[in-house]
């Protein structure tokens, strides 16, 4: 047990140093030194200079101690991203800025996917193969083939804008939880599809299992059957996918934010997009790989605990 | 006598019974062949007058009339032609992105699950880490560094391809789409070297390719098939999300450029737009959906009921 703890925490020394070697052919190999673009049209050729030497393009890129790769390695290991390229803010200080309200979206439009989701599989599992289990599956494909961004325009349309049930957009001096409520709600739906589908999945391949036709035959009803007994096994790979999916609470919602104004993660990396601000990209890249190399390992810890079979690998 | 079956033909008979599945692909295939159409249309530079979507065929912002059926936008050009026109760059994209990403997948998939040891190990290193990295981020950073750079084949006789919008958006998708499709293939080229009709090939002498080329990938190609079908929604939402975000196509219409300028146009009553390009990734995403399900269930050995 131990030692597969151990073996898994090595493992993860390549794979962040895969992640490091990425984002440095990306951004200083295949793209590489741009100060002439972001001194601008009229600098001169010191501001340039300058600029190059604050962001190391000046160094060879690999042959050296002092070499552009190893700058990269230092760097981002130590979370010191250097200054946006837009507007020279130090971007570890707008990453903290941003946090906060990227999670006060996120999480609570994970939970609520969670809960709403398992409880609608749990209740589609009752009632497989009526009616009700081929219309709620068909539901979900139709919610799933819907364009998100189409979720977005038409929800902020039709609920915001329309019929006024909720604020269009963030106003930045008033208090963030009214605002973030309509974009939960999509978030929430345009989910429900794929998720609702995976999780009835789940649960009656769990249902076909030999112990379920046990409990049917010991003369348990289909409501303690699901409740008692499949609700664990099932929840194993329903867990492994939800933790998975933690990581991306942290990047908010590229769209959600960018849509309803929401000063988030997601919209620092959609204007460093627009701006072609690679810093905070490269940043925000490494961010979310660690984040989910880390939860990744969390997982594989938990499942080798829950499920004893899996640390003899 | 029994005439036998084989795989294919019962997988072909099953899937011709699920009635909305042919549909489904009645659909696709009318997608398919609307945007043959636009290519041979272009390619023999005949003028089509549908498929015109540069022209100013009414007033700015008409509704839905007798003549424009879809409505015009900002620029007074017929959104039904733009609908049209528009199939042609979401569905080259997910071609191209799917060919690319198979191309990739299959054979390090393949090595990986075959040989295993140092190439199966540094396959696994290669897919790990770039499945660690969030899927937009990814596309997005590919996608932003390939524009305006020049991708030098010389050395190939095929001189240089400057990489403009549809490339660019079907090479970032393409290269970072290959994780999911080399999993599949390699756990299944595992499973398979254990049968006996590989040990069967290797004790007459077989060659390692000869085994994987004509043994192996003829007996994973279902997967290939599957994963194609199912990811191609995928690939045709990631282009509206890139076009919309400024990466993708700009010199033609797109489905997602349509939304993107549809952004603006809702708060001021101009929904005609935007509902097109909608309900066109719509039709097809669904479709695509069903049908790929239907394949799905007809393909998996395992629910074979004999």
């Amino acid at each position: 047990m131990i030692a597969y703890i151990i073996r898994r925490l090595l493992y993860t020394i390549p794979i962040i140093f895969g992640v490091l070697l990425v984002t440095f052919i990306l951004f200083n190999v295949v793209s590489g030194d741009v100060s002439d673009q972001i001194a601008g049209k009229a600098a001169s050729a010191e501001t340039i200079a300058e600029i190059r030497a604050e962001y190391g393009w000046d160094k060879p890129l690999f042959l050296s101690w002092d070499s552009q790769f190893i700058n990269h390695l230092k760097n981002s290991l130590t979370f010191d991203f250097g200054r946006s390229w837009s507007d020279r803010e130090p971007i570890i200080d707008k990453i903290k800025q941003g946090a906060l309200p990227s999670l006060s979206l996120t999480i609570p439009m994970f939970i609520g996917e969670l809960i709403i989701s398992i409880s609608l599989a749990l209740i589609v599992a009752f009632f497989r193969g009526t009616i009700i289990d081929i219309l709620s599956v068909f539901i979900c494909v139709v919610l799933m083939s819907v364009p998100f961004l189409s979720f977005i325009l038409f929800g902020q349309y039709f609920l915001a804008f329309k019929w006024g049930l909720f604020p269009v957009y963030f106003w930045p001096d008033l208090p963030l939880p009214q605002y973030v409520a309509l974009p939960i709600l999509i978030g929430i739906v345009a989910g429900l599809g794929g998720n609702l589908r995976f999780y009835r999945t789940v649960m009656l391949d769990e249902l076909r299992n030999d112990y379920v036709r046990t409990a049917f035959a010991k003369g348990l009803g289909t409501g303690t059957v699901l409740f008692r007994h499949v609700l664990k096994n099932a929840m194993i790979p329903i867990i492994t996918q939800v933790v998975l999916a933690i990581p991306f609470l942290f990047l908010g919602s590229l769209l959600l934010e960018r849509f309803f104004g929401i000063p988030g993660l997601g919209y620092l990396m959609i204007d460093a997009i627009a701006a072609r601000d690679f810093q905070i990209i490269n940043a925000m890249t490494f961010i979310g790989a660690i984040l989910f190399v880390v939860f990744n390992l969390i997982t594989d810890i938990c499942y080798s605990i829950v499920d004893p079979r899996v640390s003899f690998e | 006598m029994i005439k036998g079956r084989s795989y294919w033909a019962d997988s072909l008979r099953q899937l011709r019974k699920h009635t909305l599945a042919m549909y489904s692909l009645g659909i696709i295939v009318v997608y398919i062949l609307v945007v043959m159409f636009i290519y041979l249309a272009n390619w023999t530079k005949t003028d089509v007058s549908f498929l015109d979507w540069n022209q100013q065929v009414g007033k700015e912002y008409e509704k839905p009339n007798k003549q424009n059926i879809l409505g015009t936008d900002f620029l007074g050009r017929s959104v039904l032609r733009k609908t049209i026109y528009g199939a042609r760059v979401s569905l080259t994209i997910a071609f191209w992105a799917s060919i690319i990403s198979i191309l990739i997948g299959v054979p390090l998939g393949a090595a990986a699950g075959y040989f295993r040891g140092f190439i199966d190990d540094i396959v696994v290193w290669i897919y790990t880490t770039l499945s660690s990295i969030p899927y937009i981020l990814l596309i997005l950073a590919f996608a932003l560094v390939l524009r305006g750079k020049t991708l030098n084949l010389n050395s190939l006789g095929l001189g240089t391809i400057s990489l403009s919008g549809i490339s660019t958006v079907y090479l970032a998708i393409g290269l970072t789409s290959w994780v999911d499709i080399c999993r599949l293939i390699r756990a299944e080229v595992m499973k398979h070297k254990q049968r006996e009709y590989i040990l069967a090939a290797l004790s007459y002498g077989c060659s390692n390719s000869r085994i994987i080329f004509r043994h192996l990938i003829p007996n994973v190609f279902h997967l290939i098939i599957i994963s194609f079908s199912l990811r191609f929604v995928g690939f045709i939402q990631a282009e509206v999300i890139l076009s919309f975000l400024g990466l993708g196509e700009k010199n033609s219409p797109s489905w997602g450029a349509m939304i993107d300028a549809a952004r603006l146009d809702l708060p001021k009553g101009y929904w005609w737009e935007m509902t097109a390009a909608t309900a066109a990734i719509f039709l097809i995403s669904l479709a695509l959906n069903i049908f790929g399900d239907a394949l799905r269930d007809s393909l998996d050995p395992k629910l074979k009921v004999q």
